[in-house]
């Protein structure tokens, strides 16, 4: 895996303040990022400073929000468990539990196995 | 005018596979490509590399193709050192997946009948516990499989981009977007005019007619005949997975870099290659009963593409009689058959190798035979 995971770069962007004074707080790989109610997971991540959101399944390239709209894919994350959402889509929740993405989701096969495991 | 030894009209899986072989017999080789307003069947192939219960009562069909997936390995091999294309063959066995003991029964009896009549194509029965064992992802509805060795699967559009490039490095010429019209047996030993839509035309001693389904029109004008249909299937694709699925089936298959198609649709609707909301929705439902897992995994595409079949469902190889040097080539196995096209059929057709024995059973006068009626497995 070549994608850094570890500590945030500077943030590209910033909020411009009309925002809503309202936080809510998440936890993104263990570790707790705060942002503006009713923005997108990966709007929250921008303004955290995360670099790349998620690594690619066949050749493990990093990628990150682009175009930041439904449409790129790019942003996939892992939310609550689940994997593959699209980052840009979601609104943020507070407690929400928000996880990089390394290569291709894996299935849990159980006696009943019908869920994503991670 | 260009003049030249071999002469294979269509692009597709079966041409390519056909010019390839003859290409690396020593043959000079032309291989016309419609281009994209072809039906491209070979763009939509499910992938198999199979042979588990192919040639049920035709024990020359079940050995063609069991001869087939043991020349595959050098193929690929070939091919990748070639070209560098890997066309991601693996070859672990296949499982066939059934729903009820009734079905478990008819498969055990017709593996049977195949494997004694033809002998090298062993396979294994399982039931549930034992299928289980090696796919654990099967779900409770299942009722056991059955196993063949020697099945595996490829990615069929590699395949068709290494056959198109090996051509091009062993010297073949390939010439796209030619609508062929008309193939004319020329007399004192001319050989055959060849001509395009656009006005070009072509000349050689030989000429093969790989073209699908535009086989059905050109068969005649060298007095052969090759009636066939279209029959549409339609696939669906799933997000990429890590690796969960260790064989294919003939029901899914995870490709090598995690995608896992869904089989498939039987439908004869003429030439629409489109998508239904009724086919997506009953393949996926079937998909889920057989691997629970896949329900809360994403499509990402669907698609639809036209088999060209025989009404027997079995392919059709012959040398004309009446203007011999022309030969006639389908068969909806592409992928399976490949690489005996290129080893058998290439060297045959350029007159470099000799005919494959009892192919009598492929000649396409067969379907003129008014006491026979004929039905194929889709």
């Amino acid at each position: 895996m070549h994608t850094k995971t570890s500590s945030p770069c500077p943030a590209l962007f910033t909020s411009k303040g009309d925002s809503p004074s309202v936080q809510v707080t998440l936890q993104f790989d263990d570790r707790p990022i705060t942002a503006p109610a009713g923005v997108s997971i990966a709007a929250a991540l921008l303004l955290n400073g995360v670099g790349p959101f998620r690594a690619t399944p066949v050749t493990s390239a990093p990628r990150a929000a682009y175009c930041m709209m439904g449409v790129c894919f790019d942003c996939l994350v892992e939310v609550d468990g689940t994997p593959s959402r699209q980052a840009c889509l979601i609104p943020v929740q507070e407690g929400m539990i928000v996880r990089r993405q390394q290569g291709a989701s894996a299935l849990e096969i159980s006696s009943g196995g019908e869920n994503h495991g991670r | 005018m260009q003049t030249q030894e071999l002469v294979v009209i269509g692009g597709g899986l079966v041409g390519a596979a056909i010019a390839y072989g003859a290409a690396r017999a020593g043959a000079p080789v032309t291989l016309l490509d419609q281009g994209d307003v072809a039906h491209r069947a070979s763009r939509g192939n499910f992938g198999l590399v199979w042979v588990q219960s192919k040639g049920d009562k035709v024990p020359r069909y079940a050995r063609w193709s069991r001869d087939a997936l043991t020349f595959w390995p050098a193929l690929a091999k070939e091919l990748l050192e070639l070209t560098g294309v890997d066309v991601a063959l693996h070859q672990p066995g296949g499982f066939w997946i059934g729903f009820s003991e009734a079905e478990m029964e008819a498969r055990q009896v017709m593996l049977e009948r195949i494997n004694s009549s033809v002998g090298g194509i062993p396979y294994e029965m399982l039931d549930h516990a034992a299928l289980k064992a090696r796919l654990p992802a099967i779900g409770p509805a299942v009722a056991g499989g059955s196993y063949c060795p020697l099945d595996g699967h490829a990615n069929p559009l590699m395949l068709l981009h290494a056959l198109h490039a090996g051509l091009k490095a062993r010297g073949a010429r390939v010439v796209s977007s030619v609508d062929v019209t008309q193939i004319t047996h020329q007399k004192n030993g001319a050989g055959f005019e060849i001509k395009s839509k656009d006005g070009k035309s072509w000349r050689a001693p030989r000429v093969v007619l790989a073209a699908g389904l535009g086989n059905n029109e050109l068969a005649p004008q060298v007095g052969l005949h090759a009636p066939v249909l279209p029959n549409r299937g339609q696939v669906l694709i799933t997000e990429r997975l890590k690796p969960f699925l260790p064989y294919p089936t003939n029901k899914a298959r995870q490709t090598n870099e995690g995608s896992v198609q869904l089989g498939y649709s039987v439908e004869d609707v003429g030439l629409d290659d489109g998508t239904t909301v009724s086919a997506v929705e009953w393949i996926a439902k079937r998909a889920v009963t057989t691997f629970p897992v896949l329900s809360s995994v994403r499509l990402v595409r669907a698609w639809g593409a036209l088999r060209v079949l025989t009404p027997d469902g079995l392919p059709i190889y012959q040398e004309s009689a009446s203007c011999p040097g022309a030969f006639v080539a389908t068969s909806h196995s592409g992928v399976s058959l490949a690489a005996a096209h290129a080893q058998v059929i290439g060297p045959w057709v350029a007159g470099l190798g000799a005919a494959p024995d009892a192919f009598e059973v492929f000649a396409g006068e067969r379907f003129l035979d008014p006491n026979r009626s004929f039905s194929n497995a889709h």
